[in-house]
Formats: structure tokens, sequence, C-alpha cells
């Protein structure tokens, strides 16, 4: 009898909590201090390396790349989320022949890698250049970044199509009734009741998209674009520096840390009103 | 002037031999990277999700780092930074040698990383679907911490979180044109050489992104299989 009390008097009582140095505790602090010995080692090298003439040599092109970075990912996006908005209606509507092509669009880039879509209009379209001059679109296919605009601009509208899609699909169809039933037509309803609702769903995968293009865009350097990777590979190819990629990983991550947060704070702030 | 057929056959002539090569190489990079992937992005799920706050940490800042930084530019990171460290070490002992640094080795542990980075949320997703119960049960039948692990809740996690790494799988795929960069022979790299050789750029990077889709679609169709077997698996119980 008293044994059985005392068993369930050791069963019922709550988990102790952890304390002292326990495996996991050890193993946890080992792999901080690790990364901190990484951060500072990386600063040391940093600082070690430091040249001052190598850096007013090519901080201005790393300033410039950042910008070609930014001002590609921007245009894209823009010219992206237009495109996009004729696709996702068209993976929506009934008709078999528009869904179909709209369907094999998404697929085609989705399925294929950026790097080759950008070759395939960077080096491909070269291949139609007697065309390209007799429409007078060639000057536009001859310089690097405008082939790398194009290629981005229909790879991203691929999958912000889906994001549109996936957004306004996930409003119930209850709101498309209701406004129905007030006898708002059909864009009106779109405009008002469904997109601000949809939004809030699409902005998280929105941003994440940005963050991919940021990072996607770093493969235009193999097309010869100047962009921040494009800056660091020259840097290097001069110097042989190893500091040049470095400071460009030292970029990036701010880059797409700044977003990430922005994003974060966006969404809290257009979801206030979700909060109980 | 050939014609496109000649340039598309197998053997000296064409050049499809060099690109189903390439296809090889772009094959066995993913299939090699992926149990390396899986094995690191399941320690730093399992890292995120204890209860030890420094272990968390530590999984953050990885997962941050990798997941902030552009695949490419972790590539040169690795292939340059593997090159000029290992070679300062061969150094101490033999000042003349020279070292390369092979370019499958460095696109594995690059796109590794990477993935696993990835797949570490996904893990973590499905960690977290896992209700706390199971645990319990397991540790109430009197199995220890790693057999709950092993014969409760692994089972479990992969059903969840197969559709999350099917989709990482996707990605990896296509991440591996990456490895063309660093001079791995993969699909891109022989549609590359073809390109400038015969001068037909769009026919060449066009079969080379066809074939990227139809990797795509087979592995789709894989994948597909694989959530059929293991939802059978669970109506079986």
């Amino acid at each position: 009898m008293s044994a059985s009390m005392q068993t369930a008097d050791s069963v019922e009582r709550p988990p102790l909590p952890p304390h002292g140095w326990s495996r996991q505790r050890i193993l946890g602090y080992g792999l901080v201090v690790l990364w901190a010995f990484m951060g500072i080692g990386l600063v040391a090298y940093l600082i070690s390396a430091w040249n001052t003439e190598l850096f007013q040599k090519y901080a201005p092109g790393y300033v410039s790349g950042i910008g070609i970075t930014l001002s590609l990912v921007g245009i894209s996006i823009v010219v992206g989320a237009i495109l996009s908005v004729p696709i996702a209606y068209g993976r929506m509507s009934r008709n078999p022949v528009i869904a179909g092509l709209a369907y094999a669009y998404v697929y085609f880039f989705r399925g294929t890698p950026l790097l080759a879509q950008a070759f395939l209009v960077y080096y491909g379209f070269g291949s139609f250049r007697p065309e390209l001059d007799a429409v007078g679109l060639w000057w536009f296919f001859r310089e690097a970044f405008n082939c790398a605009i194009f290629a981005f601009s229909l790879n991203t509208a691929a999958y912000q199509a889906e994001i549109l899609r996936g957004a306004i699909q996930s409003v119930p169809k209850g709101q498309w009734e209701g406004a129905a039933s007030l006898g708002l037509h059909k864009l009106q309803t779109l405009r008002k009741i469904i997109l601000p609702q949809a939004l809030i769903v699409a902005l998280r995968p929105y941003g994440n998209e940005v963050i991919l293009m940021i990072k996607g865009s770093a493969i235009v350097a193999i097309i010869t674009v100047y962009d921040l990777m494009g800056i660091t590979r020259l840097t290097y190819s001069r110097t042989f520096d190893f500091q040049s990629y470095l400071w460009a990983a030292i970029i990036y991550l701010l880059i797409v840390e700044t977003l990430r947060h922005a994003i974060d704070w966006i969404e809290r702030r257009i979801t206030r009103h979700l909060k109980r | 002037m050939q014609s496109v057929w000649t340039l598309l056959s197998w053997g000296s002539e064409g050049w499809l031999d060099d690109i189903a090569y390439g296809a090889l190489v772009t094959v066995c990079l993913a299939l090699a990277t992926l149990p390396v992937g899986l094995l690191i992005g399941f320690l730093i799920a399992l890292a995120k999700q204890s209860s030890e706050r420094s272990l968390r940490l530590a999984g953050d800042i990885y997962t941050t780092i990798f997941r902030g930084l552009p695949e490419l530019l972790t590539l040169f990171l690795v292939f340059f930074g593997a090159q000029i460290g290992i070679q300062q070490a061969v150094r101490l002992f033999n000042p003349e040698a020279t070292v390369e640094v092979n370019s499958f080795v460095s696109g594995m542990i690059a796109l590794g990383v990477v993935f696993s980075s990835y797949a570490s949320e996904v893990f973590l997703s499905a960690f977290r679907a896992i209700p706390q119960g199971q645990y319990e049960g397991g540790f109430a039948v009197g199995l220890s911490k790693a057999q709950t692990m092993r014969l409760v809740v692994l089972p479990q996690l992969i059903r969840i979180a197969l559709p999350g790494l099917a989709n990482l799988w996707l990605i990896l795929l296509k991440d591996t044109s990456l490895v063309s960069a660093i001079g791995l022979t993969d699909i891109l790299r022989q549609a590359g050489v073809a390109a400038r050789v015969t001068k037909h750029a769009f026919l060449f990077f066009g079969v080379a992104a066809l074939i990227y889709l139809a990797l795509a679609i087979v592995s789709s169709i894989g994948i597909s299989a694989i959530e059929r077997w293991v939802g059978k698996q669970e109506a079986h119980r």
C-alpha cells in the first residue's frame, strides 16, 4: 500500500526543471562559443587584411553593384507583378485552353533553373539576331542587364501568379456570394472585398519572393552584369583577395535581414485588427 | 550548316551524348547532396526545438546565415575558401604544393549546407505538429529517449515533412545548375560548350531547360509514388 502510494507520488510530481550543466547545455554553449569565435575571427581577419588603397579603389564599385542588384530586383518584381495578373487569371480560368497555357507557363518557369533561363535569353536570343533586328528589338537584347531583367521578370511572374492565385482562392467563397447579394459586380467585389483579404495572406509569400529574387539575382554575374556579385568576382579576379567575397556576404546578409524584419513589421502592422 | 537533328544525335557528330553525361552529373550531384542535407537539417531542427536556449540560438544563427546568403555566393565561399584554407595548411609542410579543390565536392558541401538550412525549417514545423502526448506515450511504455525518437516520432515526422522536403528536392535539382559556374560539367556547362562550338545557343540552352523540366516531372512522379506509399502505410494502422 505504502509502496504504491510512493510510486503515485513520484509519478505525479512535475518534472524538475533542468539545472546545472546538462549534456545539451554543454553542447549548446560550445556551439554558440564556436559561432562567436568564427564571428570574431571574421572581424579580426577583415581588420588585419584592411587596405585603404584597395578599399578606395573598389568600394565605389561595390556601391554601384548594390545599386544594380536592387534596381534589377525592383524592376523585375514590378514588371513580374504586372505580368502575373493575367497569368493568375488564366490559372483560375474555366476555359481549358487558357488554363492549360497558363499552367504550362508556370510549370516551365518554376521547373527550370533561373540560370538556364538567363542563358536562354542572353546567349540564345543572339541566335535570332536578324529577326530581332528586323523587329527593331535587338538594341534591347544586346545588353546583358536588359536580358537579365527580361528573364527575371518572366520567372518571377510565374511565381507571383501562383502566390496571387493561392491568396485569392484562400478567401472563402461566401465572401463572393455575400458581395454578389449586395449587388456588387465582380470587379468591385475583387477590388473591395477579395483583394484586401487576399493581400494579407499574400504578404509573406511576396516577401519571400523578393528575398529569393535578391539571392537569385547573384547569378547575373555569370552573364557579365556587374551587380554586387559581379563586382565581387571582378575584384577577386584582380586582387585574389578573399575578403572581397566576405564583404559581399556581409552586404547580402544585411540586405536580406533588413528586408525580413521589414516584412515582419509590415505584417504585424496590417494584421493588428485580427489580433484579439 | 548542320541540321538540328545531326546536332542532337548521339556520337561524335552530335552533342546528345555530352549533354546526357552532363545530366548524369547533375543527377549524381543532387543525389549525393540529399542525404548530407537531410542529416544536417534534421540535427539543426533537433537543436532548434530543444528546450536549451543556447542550442536554439546556435541553430538559428546557422539558418539565418545560410538562408540569407545567395546560393552562388555560398558556393564561391566554399570553393575558394576551402582552396585557400587547405592550401595554407598544406604549405606548412610542403611550400611548393598547389591544391585544386574538387568542384563536385565543393558543390556538394555548399548545396548541402543551403539545403539543410531550409530542411531544418521543414523538420521544425513537422516537430511542432507532433503532439506532446506521443513522446509521453513512448516514455510511458518504457521506451528510452532515443527509442521514442526513432520508433514513435520519426515515422510520423517523415510523413508530415514529406511535402516540404519534396519541394526542397525540386529546388535542389535546379540549384545544381549553379555548380557549372565553378567548372563542373553538368547539363548547363555541356550545353554552353555545345552552344559555343556550334553557334546554336538557343537550341542547346532550350534542350538544357527541357532536360531540367523532364527531371522535375520525373521527380514529381516519384514523389507522388512515395507519398501514396507512405499514405498506404498509414492506412494499414
